[in-house]
């Protein structure tokens, strides 16, 4: 049930100046998905511009085209009202378009310096690099965002908010007109963030246009100038940020009350089935304890990279802790694999489908009964048919929708991929389910059917985990909260306690 | 951060090669010699040769197979040439082996690059063309020492300040690569392409065009190899160098060249390959049998890639403060 875009926001003209770089009702489609539908977007010098929407929303693609990795299928890129294309990522690049990704799109093995300056690095004689002077430069960059860093560290060598100042460094080494900011703060603590605040001011100074992408209402509304709101791929709404309300952004992203998307759920809350204690990790996380209830979720919320998915990796069996204690149904048992994981009742759907999760290549059946083989074979032989049970008793439950059970997972949308993932773990009959990011990058509509289960496993008596970096599902969905800062719990927070601003303040060490 | 430098592969890997240097030299002191350990080097050139272009392919995620069949081709190219034309001066030869095995890399590069075919297919099948066009070109037949011009033999032998050329264009090769690997930016992308291919693209950086590079220059560097290659041992046929790839590999390997991509270094390459070397020729002045060597040779592979992956293995994100080392 998607939304459609509201039509009765016409779209007022922003600026009276010539924007720098202008997307014009630019579509992008993937097979089986419209990801952008004739959006427009217009960035103006010394204005930063704040796109808004939903995960899924389109905002990504918009960089990626913007940067030359995606090519759109329609409309047009503008730069200085002259159309153009950006083939490449190095086109982009060179027409002055520079963005700061996430720090997944550095280099492990390469040193800070390196990373800065990969593509553009200062020549000496011969025309070979300098390194000399390369380094010198980065240095310069980092000290001017306040980033104390050794250009000569090896990138790996770096925690989570160190990357993400190096990939502000790198792109602030090309010398852009427009610079795209994709959740910049994500993982920054907030002296970092005040920081790149005065970062964007200076930019703004220097004419340059910014594009800022951001989940962080108090973040736009302090920095922006302009707004662009998305949603379903199509653009609702744009306009100068003094004009609108926190309220109206939100009703423009989800485009319905925000209270009506999570399910209405009774609070069952029974007996003690998880207890953690004092789990350590050299380098992940440390002293993280808590009790888990059947019937109860507990959401676990933080910043990017606030080690939450290492620690359920760490119960799941994936990483051994270094210490700590994991009692279940009060009887302590020690997880060397997942295998035993399961074994105690404990299972994880992980946040990165496509990696962690379905094997793409195997059609659903195969994929749900994956964990739970023993149960479908005799002497070691399988038996079709118990497999064919078991997954459709499974994939009912789910509601999935699927021509077959002998479709190949790979051709399933990303909503009914992650509902074969859920089926795979529930076939074991646990006692815990950890659902990592659940609703990550899925339609609404598949969105409120993850939610409406979760409730339905919480009301059968399951313990549920669930690690969000969504406020609105945190609090939508949660009997308590845990915040995790940097590894270690910042603060746990029961229903009645927990705001939007308490779990952000906590989450950021303000 | 000295204790990173201390533990590098290439410093363990000296270590290792000053051991077995030891060992043997205890039961056959003659073999440390410097004129001998000159020819050992000598010997190992092509490997060293042949090692940093496979070093090159392997950093950005691929794999070429058809090396030795690339020498043993380009080899009995300018084998036919000299002995069509006599005359024909010696770098004006070299040029044509460069050319000739770069235009072979440039067919793995393609398919690889335009065709997206997976580099361990494309060049298991190059390598059979490569050996089958042997065969088509001499009838099968063999190309013999003295059928050669004397210029197209002596060149490896020449000596210049007391080392062969053979060994002179090895240590070229290791400066110019280094540098190239080190200074200039397609030797970054190199590492960045297989470091992270998805980082590499929002970098800017054409990873397919980036692997063309890497088995175009690996195809040159084996085309260079199968000149020296046939005028020093002054025989060309089908099978010359046969099964050679895998030594290439092994070279690689043993170098701290991580297989996945990303990780190596020319001189990892070079003390990869002086470590097979030195295996090939002392095992049999020390009486060892041939079958022997192999298996030695295979266990030092495996102890190498056991070394590698301790020291790749995933110790964990750095989330803790107290865990990150950057001030």
């Amino acid at each position: 049930m998607l939304m459609q875009p509201d039509q009765t926001h016409d779209l007022p003209k922003v600026e009276t100046g010539p924007p720098i770089l202008a997307l014009n009702r630019v579509t992008k489609t993937f097979p089986g998905v419209t990801a952008l539908s004739e959006v427009s977007l217009e960035l103006f010098p010394g204005k930063v511009t704040a796109l808004v929407g939903e995960n899924g929303a389109g905002k990504s693609t918009v960089v990626k085209i913007l940067t030359g990795i995606y090519q759109p299928d329609g409309g047009e890129i503008e730069i200085d009202g002259t159309p153009c294309r950006f083939p490449t990522a190095q086109a982009a690049g060179d027409a002055g378009v520079t963005a700061i990704h996430q720090e997944t799109v550095l280099f492990d093995e390469l040193s800070v310096a390196e990373n800065i300056f990969l593509g553009h690095a200062p020549r000496g004689r011969f025309g070979l690099i300098d390194t000399a002077e390369m380094i010198e430069k980065a240095r310069a960059i980092l000290v001017g965002i306040g980033a104390q860093i050794e250009p000569r560290t090896k990138l790996k060598d770096l925690g989570i908010a160190n990357k993400h100042l190096v990939a502000i460094a790198r792109a602030l080494s090309i010398d852009a007109r427009v610079v795209i900011m994709d959740e910049p703060t994500a993982a920054l603590s907030q002296k970092e963030i005040e920081e790149l605040y005065v970062l964007v001011e200076e930019l703004k100074d220097q004419g340059k246009a910014i594009l800022f992408i951001s989940h962080k209402f108090d973040e736009i509304f302090r920095i922006a100038d302009n707004y662009t709101v998305f949603r379903d791929g199509a653009l609702v709404g744009t306009g100068s940020i003094a004009d609108v309300s926190e309220a109206e952004l939100v009703k423009m992203m989800v485009g319905r009350d925000v209270s009506q998307i999570f399910p209405n759920r009774a609070h069952n809350i029974g007996d003690e089935i998880l207890v953690v204690e004092g789990y350590e990790h050299p380098t992940e996380f440390a002293d993280i304890g808590f009790t888990l209830h059947r019937g109860q979720i507990l959401g676990f919320y933080g910043l990017v990279g606030a080690g939450r998915s290492e620690f359920m990796q760490s119960i799941f069996g994936i990483t051994r802790p270094s210490s700590g204690v994991l009692r279940i149904d009060g009887k302590q048992v020690d997880i060397r694999s997942p295998a035993d994981a399961v074994a105690n009742g404990i299972v994880y759907v992980p946040e990165d489908r496509g990696k962690q999760g379905a094997i793409t290549a195997l059609p659903i059946f195969q994929n749900v009964t994956l964990p739970s083989l023993g149960r479908t074979s005799r002497n070691g032989f399988l038996q079709l048919a118990e497999e064919f049970k078991l997954a459709r008793d499974f994939t009912e439950r789910l509601d999935l929708r699927a021509a077959s059970l002998d479709t190949d997972v790979g051709n399933l949308s990303g909503g009914n991929q992650q509902k074969v993932v859920i089926a795979k773990w529930l076939a074991t009959q646990p006692k815990v389910i950890i659902l990592d990011e659940p609703t990550k990058g899925i339609d609404i509509g598949s969105k409120a059917a993850v939610h409406e289960f979760m409730a339905e496993l919480a009301a059968q008596g399951l313990a549920v985990i669930m690690v969000s970096s969504e406020i609105p599902e945190i609090m939508g969905m949660s009997d308590r909260v845990i915040v995790m800062r940097e590894g270690r719990i910042a603060a746990e927070l029961s229903a009645d306690t927990m705001t939007p601003e308490t779990l952000v303040r906590h989450a950021a060490g303000i | 951060m000295p204790k990173n430098i201390l533990m590098s592969r290439e410093v363990l890997l000296t270590g290792a090669i000053a051991l077995l240097l030891a060992i043997i030299a205890s039961r056959f002191p003659a073999f440390i010699a410097p004129t001998n350990l000159a020819n050992v080097f000598n010997d190992t050139a092509p490997l060293i040769l042949l090692a940093i272009g496979q070093m090159i392919v392997i950093l950005t995620r691929c794999i070429d197979l058809s090396v030795a069949a690339n020498l043993a081709l380009t080899g009995m190219v300018v084998a036919m040439i000299n002995v069509a034309m006599p005359g024909l001066p010696v770098p004006v030869i070299i040029v044509i082996s460069i050319g000739f095995g770069a235009l072979l890399g440039v067919i793995n590069g393609v398919l690889v690059w335009k065709l997206a075919i997976p580099p361990i297919v494309v060049t298991l099948g190059t390598m059979t063309i490569f050996r089958g066009t042997i065969f088509l070109l001499s009838d099968g037949k063999w190309v013999n020492s003295h059928e050669f011009s004397d210029s197209f033999k002596a060149f490896p032998r020449t000596e210049f300040l007391g080392l062969p050329l053979m060994s002179w264009i090895a240590i070229a090769a290791v400066l110019l690569f280094t540098l190239v690997m080190s200074r200039t930016t397609l030797g970054r992308a190199f590492y960045a392409a297989g470091g992270n291919p998805h980082a590499a693209t929002y970098a800017g950086i054409d990873v397919g065009k980036t692997q063309f590079w890497a088995f175009t220059i690996s195809g040159a560097l084996a085309g260079l190899t199968g000149y020296l290659w046939v005028s020093r041992f002054a025989v060309a046929f089908v099978d010359l160098a046969g099964g050679f790839e895998l030594n290439v590999v092994a070279a690689c390997v043993i170098g701290g060249v991580a297989i996945m991509g990303g990780i190596g270094t020319v001189f990892g390459a070079m003390l990869g390959s002086l470590f097979l070397g030195i295996i090939s020729n002392a095992l049999p002045v020390v009486n060892i049998s041939p079958f022997w060597q192999l298996a030695i040779s295979g266990g030092a592979i495996i102890i190498a890639v056991i070394l590698n992956a301790q020291a790749n293995r995933d110790k964990g994100r750095i989330i803790l403060k107290r865990a990150e080392q950057a001030t």
